[in-house]
């Protein structure tokens, strides 16, 4: 399986997540955001960090970039796009996925480790993961979900919530909020469910010594997905 | 403008430096010359009443592959991999403006790091703040958090460990210390010193304005009443083009183009062409029409003094300048050739066609001012003799409750929660620990790094206090099993002019070379942060150490959190009741006189030793050092990390229970153990004439301290854990 990582100018999270694809058997390339072609891949990524110091609004300059031409053709041609943070706020900005990403409610930064919930598994990246409730981390300052009232019905029609903050039994309640995310959601897909956007980074959590293992079933069930 | 005394006053010098610098240039300088004659002859960049004591510090050791002189300090870790690592002050600007003072102090030390080379890969910090009733002490606290995580979470550099006290001496003066540590190949680490003729000297990174113009002369003076016009003088971060720095500057690095390369940090492209140029006995020349500029119509002496962020000086090999152009244009950084190195020794600036400033090199840098200033010896004060009665009444379950929502002890997460701590993915212990762990990326080995200061011992007995902090830095290393290395120390006091903080000064110093001397733990960088007072009151004396230790095999690092129930938790090293200078005198009884506690640096030694080859033995299942607050508080964070306490063994010895509990001795450590090994490392610990004793089981649930006295978890946790969150949100 072929993935590339893209690396923006103020990405900082494209390491990890091409040593995370790698441990997991992808073969990754890294392509730079000038590039004006993608590699061939069977999954896109686009990693968390700062891109353009996310001084206009987060993503919303990286999503002009010379490479998101060809990443948006990809996902509008059904590849597997998912943007983990950073990235999600670039997939926001770039109009593949819905809404918009506000500063957290209180205003802070938050790096911690949080449980999701799975609630839909009828998409590439979840199918066949034998669990609901996972545990990833999360660190960002603007990862405060948002949309209309309208946006939030389709969503929901749709099936496109992909995660929910909840508690470690998958309770989704607002003490379980770490951001103020509108209905607790961590990460969305588009209707076509190929592509993922989400706050939580399951590349931080792929190693019993880091922060925890649950990041290691997601790829490994993503991969095996995609064979 | 003509150069006279007075003008020289207004920038710092004093008149007998001012005729100095005439008597060396053998006329007066222009109004650039002493601009710059200011900014090299500072304090801050000069060291020039710190430099007589610092020489005395043990810098020299095994591992030691570059001590103090150069960007940072670099010691070996073994397979060809160095640690490049150095702590520095950002004290006066973030008191000034706590978001981009704290901010570019986090860039600034990451600057040095990376400048050598280094992939920065764990930041620290230390900050200290006013009382918290002080009006000004949460919106400091805020602004500083806000700036370190501003600028460290954007460089992807994980925050992995810090300090962080309240004290009314800062209430005028905080600190904000900062510590980054870089990894690099042996093979691969660069210098500042500048070699051969006609070298092009090249200009790289953001372009410079007019902020921090200044800065280091700045750092260099008391604060009064009008501070808040000292604003300009604070620079201003931009932390992505730091990023896109470190990237460029990296990739360059790869290759064999630099001959020397220098951050502008402190007095900006006048310290870092004058360091190169110093180091490699060369001159160089400057045409200033060359740097990239922000603002217009900026003259010589801006140019030269602006302390504008996220910039580098570089003297490449001739020939390699279109290759190295491309790199930095691919990160749309400015790339400028602005000067070569000359034969002259001098430095020479050029500005519209004319020479605007000419001063031999070794003027500005060896023949800077160094000064034997006066200073007085402290007397160890007398103990103080606390009455039986005033313990009688005290309860331990309330004295234990105010301890662990002390704000000098009560938990940090709202802090550390704002720094991503685990960006790069291979932070293995968290903030919260002994010290933070970071693997060495892709290898086995993982390096532990800590910071430590104790700033009410070193008020107390300053030569007590700064052998005591470098044992703690030495203790938190061992705590996660890690071989202490090396430390760094960033050294904040107050006016060197007074022979009390001079005193202080040079009696920490002191105390802080024993220690090092003794537990063979060298000084390999660091940094002087004199004047941080306000009129006439200085702050207490605040040595900072940062402490880099390697564990070689990760899988053997050991963490504080109870691990499992019925295991025997003991203590190593004796526990004499010293009660002087405790938290528990200071803020239960009130009591603010007396000696710290005395530091054996032999039981130090053989105590960490001890147990260090307990834990390589695979025999300690989890570790913590007693320190501020004693025994109890120790054990109260053991137990909350890990959801299960303890049960106190009746206590056999003959002190009182609460000078026992709560006691600040020296040299211990808690450790935890499964029954079955409990004999092994008894034999062990005896032989190496190590005392210990057995201070209870761990159980499930309740702290159980004496028949009478019984805490929950729960309310361990909420003692501890609530006062800052309470604080920052009332």
């Amino acid at each position: 399986m072929k993935s590339s990582v893209i690396t923006f100018p103020g990405s900082n999270c494209d390491r990890d997540m091409d040593v995370a694809l790698n441990k997991f058997g992808f073969k990754n390339k890294m392509v730079w955001h000038n590039d004006h072609e993608l590699p061939k891949s069977d999954l896109v990524v686009l990693p968390g960090g700062f891109s353009y110091g996310d001084y206009l609004r987060c993503g919303s300059m990286a999503s002009k970039s010379k490479i998101m031409h060809s990443v948006i053709n990809f996902a509008k041609s059904g590849g597997l796009v998912m943007g983990i943070c950073n990235g999600f706020q670039i997939l926001v900005e770039s109009g593949l996925l819905p809404g918009v990403l506000l500063r957290n409610r209180y205003l802070e930064f938050i790096c911690k480790n949080v449980y999701v919930k799975i609630d839909n598994k009828q998409n590439p990246y979840f199918k066949n993961l034998d669990k609901e409730v996972f545990e990833f981390h999360i660190a960002h300052n603007e990862g405060n979900y948002f949309c209309t009232k309208d946006q939030l019905k389709e969503i929901e029609a749709n099936n496109q919530v992909a995660v929910y903050y909840c508690n470690d039994e998958g309770k989704t309640e607002d003490l379980f909020n770490p951001n103020g995310s509108i209905k607790n959601i961590a990460g969305i897909f588009n209707k076509e469910k190929n592509v993922l956007g989400m706050m939580p980074h399951p590349e931080r959590m792929i190693d019993q010594s880091l922060s925890g293992e649950d990041g290691s079933l997601f790829f490994k069930n993503l991969i095996n997905n995609l064979k | 403008m003509t150069v006279n005394e007075k003008i020289a006053i207004e920038h710092g010098l004093k008149s007998d430096e001012f005729k100095k610098i005439c008597d060396l240039l053998k006329r007066t300088p222009n109004i650039t010359e002493l601009g710059i004659f200011s900014a090299m002859w500072n304090e801050h960049c000069s060291y020039k009443s710190s430099r007589l004591h610092l020489k005395k510090l043990p810098t020299k050791g095994k591992k030691v592959i570059q001590g103090p002189g150069e960007n940072a300090g670099i010691i070996d870790i073994e397979d060809g991999d160095a640690i490049v690592f150095k702590i520095e002050s950002h004290n006066h600007p973030s008191f000034i403006e706590p978001y981009q003072g704290a901010a570019t102090g986090v860039g600034g030390i990451m600057r040095d790091v990376f400048t050598m080379g280094a992939r920065p890969i764990a930041n620290l910090n230390s900050i200290h703040f006013g009382s918290p009733q002080h009006k000004k002490t949460k919106n400091l606290l805020r602004g500083v958090v806000h700036g370190i995580g501003g600028y460290g979470n954007c460089m992807g550099v994980p925050t992995i460990a810090g300090q962080t006290s309240f004290d009314s001496s800062y209430n005028g003066n905080i600190l904000v210390n900062a510590m980054t540590l870089g990894l690099v190949k042996k093979n691969k680490i660069f210098y500042s010193k500048a070699a051969g003729l006609n070298k092009p000297v090249i200009y790289v990174g953001s372009k410079t304005g007019r902020d921090g113009i200044h800065g280091a002369s700045m750092a260099s003076a008391s604060f009064d009443e009008k501070i808040e016009e000292k604003k300009p003088t604070v620079q201003v971060g931009d932390p992505f083009t730091e990023k896109l720095l470190l990237e460029a500057c990296l990739e360059l690095m790869a290759g064999d183009s630099i001959i020397a390369i220098q951050d502008m940090g402190a007095a900006g492209l006048t310290s870092s062409s004058i360091e190169m140029a110093s180091k490699g006995n060369l001159g160089i020349e400057i045409n200033l029409n060359k740097v990239p500029c922000r603002e217009a119509k900026m003259t010589p002496y801006e140019i030269m003094l602006s302390e504008s962020q996220e910039r580098m000086l570089i003297v490449l090999e001739n020939g390699k300048e279109e290759l190295a152009k491309k790199i930095f244009d691919k990160w749309n950084l400015d790339f400028a050739i602005i000067g070569k190195t000359t034969d002259t020794k001098n430095i020479e600036l050029f500005f519209d066609d004319k020479q605007v400033a000419n001063i031999p090199v070794n003027t500005l840098v060896e023949n800077s001012p160094m000064y034997n200033r006066k200073w007085k010896k402290s007397k160890l004060p007398k103990k103080v003799k606390i009455k039986k009665d005033s313990l009688n009444g005290l309860k331990i379950k309330e004295i234990l409750k105010k301890v662990l929502s002390n704000p000098n002890i009560c938990s940090k997460e709202w802090i550390w929660q704002q720094y991503d701590h685990t960006v790069m993915g291979d932070t293995i212990q968290k903030p919260g620990g002994d010290s933070g762990v970071v693997r060495v990326h892709g290898t086995n080995k993982a390096i532990a790094a800590s910071v430590d200061s104790s700033a009410v011992y070193c008020w107390a007995h300053p030569l007590t206090g700064g052998k005591q902090v470098v044992a703690e830095s030495w203790r938190n290393l061992i705590s996660v099993g890690a071989t202490p290395i090396a430390i760094t120390n960033c050294l904040n006091f107050g006016s060197p002019e007074n022979e009390e903080n001079m005193g202080e000064f040079v009696e920490c110093v002191q105390g802080i070379g024993e220690a090092c001397k003794y537990l063979n733990y060298p000084v390999v960088s660091g940094n002087v942060s004199f004047y941080n007072q306000t009129k006439e009151i200085g702050i207490k004396p605040t040595p900072s150490i940062g402490g880099v230790g390697l564990i070689k095999d990760f899988t053997k690092m050991v963490t504080m959190n109870f691990k499992e129930i019925n295991n025997i938790v003991m203590v190593i090293g004796k526990t004499e009741g010293h009660i002087d200078q405790s938290l528990f005198a200071r803020s239960i009884l009130n009591e603010k006189n007396g000696p710290p506690p005395e530091v054996n640096l032999f039981n130090e030694k053989n105590n960490g030793e001890s147990l260090l080859n307990l834990m390589q033995k695979g025999l300690i299942k989890s570790a913590h050092d007693v320190s501020l607050g004693g025994i109890i508080t120790a054990v109260s964070k053991m137990s909350i990390k890990g959801n299960k306490s303890i049960k106190f063994n009746k206590s056999k010895n003959l002190i009182n229970e609460i000078n026992y509990l709560f006691a600040e001795d020296q040299g211990r450590y808690i450790i935890e153990i499964n029954p079955k090994n409990l004999k092994e490392v008894a034999k062990i610990l005896d032989q190496n004439s190590v005392y210990h004793e057995e201070l209870g089981v761990i159980i499930e649930k309740d702290m159980i301290i004496n028949q009478k006295t019984k805490v929950t978890i729960d309310e361990l946790k909420s003692y501890n854990s609530n006062w800052l969150t309470n604080f920052m949100s009332a």
